[in-house]
């Protein structure tokens, strides 16, 4: 069992025309595209419907098939539950008695409608930023971040990061199996001490993955030197924005401006 | 599962713009700070090292133990990185765990991001760096002590964080949720506080020598106050938001943090609480009885491990 890069990366290798949009272009649209859903008022049905066939298309367009990022959208759905509480605002028309614990809720239509509106604008904007590390390169993502001037410390940290997450990881997957493997149990028998001495083997994971990170840093240093490193990141993909990059950008905010059209018509 | 997400990450579409907005400034703000005070006093030998701690505090929110009835602790990792890298340093690994969690595995969204940074990444490093300072001259078993209180102060604090900046949102009610999450939070945050000991009693046995922060260098009386601020600040607001939400509402209103025209959140919920105890006392005493009884299990804790040293 290792963590092989797509336990964690989304990215689907392609040549469509997302692929090869420049990434800068891509972060812009895609935070465009969320913060226009959070601008889109409550109960604006036509424009929710429309974003998600711009949602669609989008996916069409990156040849992964419609439903590709629906299937993996359902990461944020476990928080709608904290919105469930909206159900109740005690404006507007009841429509249903919920009894929980002889006390009564009211669902109110207001309420519902509110609901329908926050879980429908999370929906939207996680497929958009899933779709865009389907097509999008984690380097060429923080190359992007470069040049919209996020400081350099941060972006060189996250990359870092990303390169060192895998091997990290299979680290504590051994400390992890290590620990498994030494944690038999006898059917009928309970297993393992206290809580407080099953936090402290954990704890203790913790501890040695540090130890083991740290003196890997060294190394990882000293290697990086003897390749040249000069204190940033390189990449072999060269960031220019063409004109059909700009075309496709000019595109997508028309669309973006028009679900705010639709949205408050 | 290789990653269990934590109840922190806000998604996208939660929150109101302009919270959202004013979380990103208070995060660009601090952020920025912490690269400036970093880049001053790091040279280039400290950036591979901030990555690889990045990566570790990635890694180690996947070790977890089994609670009970299924249920596992797990770190969150913002105390164990303020005790190990200092304050300024921890804020910008903590800034880049949350960016790549939100990026990579969209948990937590992307304009959502400054509030998830500010909840779990800078408020809980200041206020377990401030703790932290206060003690970093004392014996082991106090700093421990201090540590593991710091530590779960910093997940209730980022707990509370989170559901005003929702309520604000008017995403949620203020009479159900503050309560669940603070609940569910407190209980988290002993699996946090645990491990967070654990972890820095095995460094300070195996490598003293990692273990420096604070023991060097001027006092940081900055972060102390900070620290102590922000831990009084969540110490008051914990029993008031939970006990008196209407109050707290009352006052935002006043304040003008909530519109005139915002859905409010009436009535109808309390009669949910009617039967619970509602006093403002008497969730003050809940409160306290919660947190004599975790600094007794960190105390026995505490006292466990120096008994194996």
């Amino acid at each position: 069992m290792t963590a092989h890069i797509d336990a964690f990366d989304r990215y689907r290798h392609g040549h469509s025309i997302l692929h090869r949009l420049d990434p800068r272009l891509k972060v812009v649209i895609v935070v465009a595209y969320i913060v226009s859903n959070s601008l889109l008022p409550d109960g604006a049905w036509s424009a929710f419907t429309a974003a998600w066939l711009v949602l669609l298309l989008a996916n069409a367009l990156a040849g992964l098939g419609i439903t590709y990022t629906f299937k993996r959208s359902f990461v944020a759905l476990p928080f709608a539950l904290a919105a469930v509480t909206v159900l109740f605002v005690p404006e507007g028309n009841p429509l249903v008695d919920v009894h929980i614990m002889r006390s009564t809720f009211l669902v109110t239509d207001a309420g519902l409608v509110r609901f329908g509106s926050i879980v429908a604008r999370s929906w939207l904007s996680v497929q958009m930023a899933i779709l865009l590390v389907t097509v999008t390169q984690f380097p060429d993502l923080i190359h992007a971040w470069e040049h919209l001037r996020v400081p350099r410390i941060l972006t060189t940290v996250v990359a870092f990061l990303y390169r060192y997450l895998f091997v990290l990881s299979d680290e504590v997957l051994r400390l992890l199996r290590a620990r498994e493997a030494r944690s038999a149990a006898a059917p009928g028998h309970r297993a393992g001490g206290s809580l407080a001495w099953r936090a402290r083997g954990a704890g203790h994971l913790a501890g040695q993955l540090f130890v083991r990170s740290y003196e890997r840093s060294d190394r990882i240093y000293q290697a990086m030197l003897a390749r040249g490193y000069s204190g940033h990141i390189r990449t072999l993909n060269p960031h220019d924005v063409h004109l059909r990059d700009w075309l496709v950008a000019f595109v997508a905010l028309i669309l973006i401006a028009a679900l705010q059209w639709l949205g408050w018509r | 599962m290789y990653f269990s997400p934590v109840v922190l990450h806000i998604p996208d579409g939660f929150l109101s713009l302009t919270v959202a907005l004013v979380c990103w400034l208070l995060t660009v703000v601090l952020v920025g700070l912490a690269i400036s005070k970093t880049n001053r006093s790091l040279g280039d030998r400290q950036v591979p090292l901030m990555g690889v701690m990045a990566a570790f505090i990635f890694a180690a929110q996947m070790i977890n133990f089994p609670v009970a009835g299924g249920t596992s602790g797990h770190l969150i990792g913002g105390a164990l990185a303020a005790v190990l890298l200092g304050p300024w340093a921890a804020m910008i690994v903590m800034t880049a765990v949350i960016a790549v969690q939100a990026l990579l595995l969209q948990d937590g969204g992307l304009v959502a991001m400054g509030a998830n940074i500010l909840n779990m990444g800078l408020l809980t490093v200041a206020i377990s760096a401030g703790l932290y300072r206060v003690v970093a001259r004392r014996s082991a078993q106090v700093r421990l002590l201090v540590c593991g209180a710091a530590a779960w102060l910093a997940v209730l604090a980022g707990a509370l964080a989170t559901s005003l900046e929702l309520w604000l949102s008017s995403t949620v009610s203020l009479q159900v949720v503050v309560p669940a999450m603070l609940g569910l939070h407190a209980v988290i945050g002993v699996g946090e506080a645990l491990i967070t000991v654990a972890a820095v009693a095995f460094l300070l046995r195996t490598r003293p020598d990692l273990v420096t922060n604070g023991a060097d260098g001027p006092a940081g009386l900055g972060w102390v106050a900070a620290g102590l601020a922000l831990s009084a600040l969540t110490l008051l607001l914990v029993p008031f938001a939970s006990s008196d939400p209407d109050g707290l509402e009352r006052v935002a209103r006043d304040l003008g943090f909530l519109a005139r025209g915002q859905p409010r959140f009436g009535p109808l919920i309390d009669y949910a609480f009617a039967g619970l105890a509602d006093t403002p006392a008497a969730s003050i005493g809940a409160g306290l009885v919660g947190a004599l009884v975790v600094l007794a299990a960190i105390l026995v804790v505490g006292r466990a491990l120096r008994g194996r040293s």
